[in-house]
């Protein structure tokens, strides 16, 4: 085991996939010798070469595109948008296209092994143009799959797993958490399975589930709320495409109760799939409406970043709302 | 000299803009209207057996175009696209390929896929949406796609699979295998972004595609006047730092000898290369398209009598390759053909419902099973709505 920050984590996931198939590209602006803005791709173009980890033009549309084409040659592309702000010039290539490459073609042709990485969210004094969170845009495009890490050991886990899928990836990576978070991290070859949520914490009260950067937000609310003597059970998502319906309705219909917290604003946000799902699954069982703590319906702000934020306390607030219902 | 700014600087005093129009790219052309060759052309090294295939390939093509527009008039098929015009520039350059060279077409190269030895059957199944369609009866007619043949299945919105065609490419030069890829798409279509994406990052990137521009002058009704300004698409290749080469797209020997010469570019130099097939696009866009309402007959006639197909067979006559008798009996032939595959195919079941949630994932995820579960359920409570299936779900 070592003690890595999210980056060295992820930097080190891109090697183990660099070394173990000739044909794995890395590409996008900027991550040639510089490494990426945030510095995730450090060395590897000093140790696999210019072929084959490369900076590209500006142009999300052709890092998408260039990605599409690899992959269906029968390549290995992981490619980087720079910031998940920056992915909609790549939406058409990756809704219309990365999507439906195997359904359209009867499976003649896939682009099973792709993965797009991309640095998301808020946090960082980042404005409207660098901290938007867009899972729930691709989430509703059949033939992608999500995925989204909390910490360094599930970012190499998860990225391996992303890489190695036979489906293709949009890996978001909280770049709040990039050097914020730091674990230990096997330097072994290990994979997290796609689509599988962690039960992190285990309670009797009411579940509460985030993803990603916010995940923290629920750990401070649970422990502010155990104070008060209530018991979270606490799940983190992992993946938002397939996502656990098992695990989250398995803990809901324990707790009776459910809080959904993310990032992205309200309206249309993945909470509201979430919600609509476990109140199917678990109508009876539920002790209070489900509550959704995300944030606003406003383009992401700048000065006002801390208020945007679905926080902790507006967390524990919706857990003593839900709890007293 | 260059410099950090990658241009080379040559020194002016005076204030003087260079014009729009003035890269004049010529155009080549090798056979005459009367199959005759032009003054100072060459043949390109073009064997019989080749010849001749390729004229297989555009009169079957012609054929099979005239025969599925009037099925398509029948209610038979729900939509139909014609290469109608621009057979040579498709033939000629699908023909200079290699086998193993990837074809990404737009839509309107199915000479492309049939000279790969697509059979009538396929292309059949796959207009009617049955069963033995290779895509499982998931897009619009026209759309064919063979991993067998090469050949990338067609997707609708437009122009995206160039920067695809670079990606690709680029995959093959990491390999090491001598292919190409070779990307189609019209004048319309290099106003999209993709186009310059694409080929910016074919050029930076030194991918071996080879990008065909069909010029055929319309963009379903908008004249290529109103798409784009400067002399034609070519131009757009210097200014991406790509070799490039204008051909006249109704000459079959000109597009062959100039594909042959940028596939030896693309693989051997690996370097893209830029093709402008000048062409007119005899037909509608499509069926649901009526040319009338946009330009004038007389505009019409003249290219009619520039025939592409026309023009190769006069010279395949002449080289004394090819028998009019027999070949005037062959395309009645195809003709009976091409009818008796359409009665063949319109009565073949439609793909099983359960391929409704295949390939969206490598595996369909529980949500998919489940959907599909409640799918058929509710088919076998009211059969008479969905007759397609209801019979065939046990």
């Amino acid at each position: 085991m070592a003690t890595m920050n999210m980056l060295q984590a992820i930097n080190n996931a891109l090697d183990i996939a660099m070394a173990e198939n000739d044909s794995t590209c890395i590409f996008g602006e900027d991550v040639g010798f510089f490494g990426g803005v945030f510095r995730a791709t450090s060395n590897l173009q000093e140790k696999y070469g210019k072929e084959r980890v490369f900076n590209t033009p500006l142009t999300e549309q052709g890092i998408a595109g260039f990605a599409n084409g690899l992959a269906a040659q029968g390549s290995i592309p992981i490619a980087e948008i720079q910031f998940a702000d920056y992915i909609f010039p790549a939406f058409d290539q990756i809704v219309n296209e990365t999507a439906k490459f195997r359904y359209r073609s009867g499976n003649e042709f896939n682009v099973g092994n792709l993965v797009f990485r991309t640095p998301y969210g808020g946090g960082i004094a980042g404005g409207l143009y660098h901290s938007q969170s867009p899972e729930a845009y691709f989430s509703h495009t059949p033939g992608l799959k999500i995925a989204v890490p909390r910490n360094p050991y599930q970012a190499k886990g998860l990225l391996l797993a992303s890489i190695r899928s036979k489906d293709p990836v949009v890996f978001f990576e909280p770049k709040k958490l990039y050097r914020a978070s730091t674990g230990e991290v096997p330097e072994e070859d290990y994979e997290i399975p796609l689509g599988k949520a962690e039960v992190v914490k285990e309670g009797a009260d009411i579940t509460l589930l985030a993803w990603g950067a916010q995940f923290e937000a629920i750990e401070k609310a649970a422990e502010m709320a155990e104070k008060d003597g209530i018991s979270c059970e606490l799940i983190d998502l992992r993946s938002i495409v397939p996502w656990d319906v098992e695990t989250v309705a398995k803990s809901v219909t324990k707790t009776g109760r459910l809080l959904i917290n993310h990032e992205a604003p309200l309206t249309s946000g993945f909470g509201g799939e979430i919600a609509a799902t476990i109140q199917e699954e678990c109508f009876l069982y539920l002790e209070s409406p489900i509550a959704r703590v995300c944030g606003l319906d406003t383009p992401f702000p700048l000065a006002h970043e801390k208020e945007y934020m679905p926080d902790h306390l507006k967390t524990y607030e919706a857990i003593i709302r839900s709890v007293n219902f | 000299m260059t410099n950090p700014n990658n241009v080379t600087l040559t020194d002016n005093h005076t204030v003087e803009f260079v014009s729009g129009n003035a890269l004049a790219i010529p155009t080549l052309r090798i056979l005459k209207e009367d199959g005759t060759l032009h003054k100072g052309a060459s043949l390109p090294d073009l064997d019989k057996e080749t010849a001749l295939k390729m004229y297989d390939t555009m009169s079957f093509i012609r054929v099979l175009d005239e025969r599925m527009v009037a099925a398509q008039r029948q209610g038979r098929i729900s939509f139909y696209m014609q290469c109608l015009g621009e057979e040579a520039a498709v033939t000629g350059s699908a023909g200079a390929l290699d086998f193993e060279d990837m074809i990404m077409g737009q839509y309107r190269e199915h000479a492309a896929i049939h000279y790969r030895g697509f059979t009538l059957d396929q292309f059949m199944n796959q207009m009617f949406s049955n069963e033995k369609d290779l895509g499982k009866g998931r897009q619009m007619p026209i759309h064919y796609g063979s991993n067998e043949l090469n050949y990338m299945t067609i997707s609708s919105p437009l122009g995206t699979q160039i920067p695809q065609a670079t990606g690709y490419a680029y995959g093959q030069k990491l390999k090491g295998e001598g292919k190409c890829t070779i990307c189609y798409f019209g004048e319309g279509a290099a106003s999209e972004g993709d186009f310059h994406a694409g080929l910016n990052m074919a050029a930076v990137h030194k991918a071996p595609v080879i990008f065909f521009c069909r010029n055929n002058g319309y963009a379903i009704s908008t004249p290529a006047d109103e798409q784009f300004k400067g002399d034609g698409i070519a131009t757009r290749g210097v200014g991406y730092g790509m070799k490039t080469i204008r051909v006249d797209g109704a000459d079959l020997l000109a597009v062959y000898a100039a594909t042959k010469e940028a596939r030896r570019i693309a693989v051997e130099d690996h370097e893209p290369v830029l093709i402008e097939a000048i062409a007119y696009r005899l037909g509608a866009h499509s069926t649901s398209d009526d040319p009338s309402g946009y330009r004038s007959k007389e505009e019409e006639e003249k290219f009619r009598s520039n025939d592409p197909v026309e023009r190769y067979r006069l010279w395949l006559v002449k080289q004394g390759w090819l028998n009019e008798e027999e070949d005037a009996k062959r395309i009645e032939q195809l003709r009976g053909d091409i009818l008796d595959a359409v009665k063949k195919a319109e009565v073949i079941d439609k793909p099983a419902i359960d391929e409704l949630i295949t390939d969206v994932y490598e595996e369909p995820t529980p949500h998919l099973v489940k959907q599909l579960e409640d799918t058929k359920q509710h088919i076998k409570k009211y059969p008479d709505a969905y007759p397609v299936t209801a019979g065939r779900i046990s």
